[in-house]
Formats: structure tokens, sequence, C-alpha cells
């Protein structure tokens, strides 16, 4: 029937699933949000190339915004480094006690790389364009 | 109560898994051919970190449209990119779509429905495919 355990999320994510279940429900979201995004970039590309209309460039227009691209960059950078983590735990399985660790070490990494590039890129946004 | 059951041994359900893994180290790599290879072609100087970044993700003269590339455009305009732009494009579409493909059958179960969400996320694919690989080799 699908899931449909009737749980909230932070119900679930109190209860038993914590940080690997926030990391799980985030690497979704952030994987349909990139095919998205990509998707309507694709989409929009096609028509910017083939016909140049207006609503091609507006799109485009939207995408440079900071504030998309903040999002953007949030979908991307944590999925990529989510999913190193994921990636390297399925084809090694022996790190597999170490879960708590890599998820503690993604975090480390993932918080510094996203802060350090959107004050890059608000500051620039604000400053001038 | 499994919401997607996935029979064990040698089957679809397996090969999309090595894929996904797979296509995301690969990915991994062309973005890592891409940094190296603007550095070596003078970006440390010529292109700022934007620009570098926009390249790495996709490596198009025309993604970074709104900065320049650097003098000698030859040698970030050709065939070998092209081939990089075309691998990139399909490793990801596949990877994206096997996800959103893994996400919907976990929502949808083993209801009658799910030959169709098949069909419909394969032509989707295929559609997405088609239309990348169109616009980069008309760029």
């Amino acid at each position: 029937m699908g899931l449909n355990q009737k749980v909230g999320l932070f119900q679930g994510l109190k209860y038993q699933g914590g940080g690997p279940m926030l990391a799980w429900i985030l690497h979704r979201l952030t994987g349909l949000g990139i095919l998205i995004f990509v998707g309507v970039h694709v989409l929009s590309s096609f028509f910017m190339q083939q016909l140049g209309t207006g609503l091609a460039t507006s799109v485009n227009i939207v995408y440079e915004s900071w504030e998309f691209q903040v999002v953007v960059i949030f979908c991307v950078l944590f999925h990529a480094i989510n999913g190193l983590r994921i990636a390297i735990l399925d084809i090694w399985p022996k790190l597999l006690p170490f879960q708590k660790e890599a998820l503690w070490l993604e975090w480390v990494i993932f918080i510094p790389v996203y802060g350090l590039t959107i004050f890059i890129l608000i500051s620039h946004a604000l400053a001038g364009g | 109560m499994r919401a997607r059951v996935v029979k064990p041994g040698f089957n679809f359900e397996y090969m999309m898994w090595l894929f996904t893994r797979f296509s995301a180290l690969a990915m991994y790599l062309l973005a890592f051919i891409g940094v190296v290879a603007a550095l070596i072609m003078g970006a440390r100087t010529q292109m700022d970190l934007p620009t570098l970044l926009r390249w790495t993700f996709f490596p198009n003269p025309n993604h970074i449209r709104t900065s320049q590339i650097p003098s000698d455009a030859i040698a970030w305009i050709n065939g070998f990119w092209k081939v990089m732009e075309i691998l990139l494009v399909f490793l990801g579409v596949s990877h994206g779509f096997n996800g959103l493909r893994v996400v919907v059958e976990d929502y949808l179960g083993s209801s009658a429905l799910k030959p169709v969400v098949r069909g419909l996320v394969f032509l989707l694919w295929i559609f997405m495919l088609v239309v990348a690989v169109f616009v980069i080799l008309n760029s």
C-alpha cells in the first residue's frame, strides 16, 4: 500500500530516526529539488537556444537571483556530500559501524562549505550584482 | 510492512542500485577533470570563481555566458568538452530519473499502476536526455 505509516516527520525524527533519518529525508528532498531545477533549466535552455522567447529569458533571470541560488546550492551540495557518504558506505560495507562518525563528518564538511559559499554569494549579490 | 519489495539477485533493481552509486562517483570524477583542466588552461588568472564553479558543474562556454571565458577560446569549445558534457548529462539525468523512480515506487507500493508509472518515468527520462543532448550539440 506504499508508505502510509501515518507518523509525522518530527515524530519520526524524535522517536528513533534522529540524524540518519534527517539525512535520508533531506537526501530525497534535495534530489527531487535538483531534478526539478535541472529539468526546467534544460527545457528553458532549449527554448532560449531555439526561440529566444521572453519566457525563457524570464525563467533564466529567476535562476540567477541570489534567493534561488541559495536554495539550489543547498540542494546540490547536500545531495552530493550525503550521496558520497552513502556511496562509500555501500561500496565498503566494513565501514558501516562508523555510520555515526560518517554523518558527523558530513555535517562538518557541509556546514562550512555551504556557509562560506552563500556568504560570498549573498555579499556579492547585495553589493552590486 | 515493506513499501517496495526488492528480490535479491542479478535483476533490474540491483543494476540500478549499482548504477546510482557508480554514476555518482563518475560525476565526481568528471567534475574533478573539469576543474583540473580549467586550472591548467589558465582559469586561475583568467576566470572568476563563480565562472569556474559553473564550468565544473557543466563544461560549456554558454553555461558561463554572464562571464567571460579565457582568450584562447578554442581550448574550451572543442569536441572533448562536448563529449564530457554529453557524458555528464547522460549520467546525471539517468541518476536523477532512477532516483525519481525509487521515490515514486516507495509511495506507490505494489499497486496496479506500477507499470504505468514506470513507463511514465522512462518516457520522461528519454525525453530529457534527447532535449539535453540536442541543446549541447547546438551550442
